[in-house]
């Protein structure tokens, strides 16, 4: 199956539960609400940090790749280009940290999930 | 996510202030490694001779290694601003690393202290550059043509707001990011002290992470006394 095809799949199973739960009844409305906003933010959260993941590996593997090359041409600097290289690491590393953190707000304190909620009519107190 | 148990909240639950301590225990940590720094430092301050020894010896390596560095990224006229840098180098630090100890709590890993810190920066670069320069401050934002001003001023004014949340989310999200997987690992596999390859890549972390913050203030610093292009 190719990857548009997978994803409209995933996409249009996540609207379902989504849109399925506001027909139902007060209580299990709620729950199933819920339920169906909790799938999406873990999935949103998994392949978000996922594709972070795999930008900043090929970012830090690149500046890696440059100040091990820088090495081998010149020994002699490699103090200095080993502090050049940490100090890029580090900058590359916070893109990813930022995904990271965006995932974390995700999951643990989801600020507009009862404004939301409230808006879309769903009985939240 | 509860962090389960720390020392110095069973301390101030003893005399009676435990629903402070449960709500701010990163301002309370704060406050431990303030006190850690200030008794460490008076301690080696006491007997100064010429030819150090000891405690004394360690400082001027680690004062003397952080001036030179400053220097040699901001030019000799970044001088008098060498405490600021370095005290904030060192108090991240030494707060990063307390948080690799059991039982007690970085107080980096809540956002509030690492946005202390980052807006500290940022005022203060707006501070030097006002002093140093006047009102001709604002042509650093207006860049080097006056017919782009009104987009670079735009851009400019976002990316120095960017500043602070960069500056924020790289140390909170490596501190935070740490001690979660610390936390993880001890629940998956605490018995075979599973923890204990993050924890010591921890210990790198944290330092490169307090060497970035100070080495960002430094660049800031010194692209803010510099003359505008």
């Amino acid at each position: 199956m190719s990857k548009r095809v997978f994803v409209s799949t995933v996409f249009s199973i996540l609207c379902m539960l989504g849109l399925s739960s506001i027909a139902l009844a007060a209580d299990a409305a709620v729950g199933a609400a819920g339920m169906g906003f909790f799938a999406a933010v873990v999935t949103a959260a998994g392949f978000g940090m996922g594709i972070a993941a795999f930008g900043t590996g090929i970012g830090q593997g690149m500046a890696v790749k440059g100040a091990v090359e820088g090495t081998a041409r010149n020994p002699e600097a490699s103090g200095k280009i080993t502090v050049n290289m940490l100090i890029g690491l580090a900058m590359i590393e916070s893109l990813g940290i930022y995904a990271l953190v965006v995932a974390l707000i995700l999951i643990y304190a989801y600020p507009m999930a009862t404004p939301i909620a409230k808006a879309i009519g769903l009985p939240v107190e | 996510m509860e962090h389960p148990f720390l020392f110095l909240n069973k301390l101030f639950e003893l005399t009676g202030l435990g629903e402070f301590a449960h709500h701010y225990p990163h301002v309370i940590y704060s406050w431990l490694i303030i006190l850690f720094l200030i008794v460490v430092v008076k301690l080696t301050v006491r007997g100064l001779k010429m030819i150090p020894v000891g405690g004394q010896n360690f400082f001027e390596v680690l004062v003397g290694g952080i001036e030179d560095f400053q220097i040699s990224i901001m030019g000799e006229h970044g001088r008098p601003y060498f405490p600021l840098v370095a005290t904030l180098m060192i108090y991240i630090l030494a707060m990063n690393w307390i948080g690799l100890i059991p039982g007690m709590f970085a107080p980096t890993a809540n956002i509030n202290t690492p946005l202390a810190c980052a807006l500290v920066v940022f005022i203060l670069t707006h501070v030097i550059g006002i002093k140093e320069h006047g009102f001709k401050y604002i042509k650093h934002f207006l860049g080097p043509v006056w017919w782009l001003a009104p987009l670079i001023l735009i851009i400019e004014l976002i990316s120095h707001v960017s500043r602070v949340l960069s500056l924020t989310f790289r140390l909170f999200g490596n501190i935070l990011g740490e001690e979660l997987v610390v936390a993880i690992l001890l629940v998956l596999a605490g018995f075979f002290l599973a923890p204990l390859p993050m924890m010591i890549l921890g210990i790198f972390t944290s330092f490169v992470q307090a060497f970035i913050f100070s080495l960002l203030t430094m660049m800031y610093l010194a692209g803010s006394l510099e003359e505008s292009h």
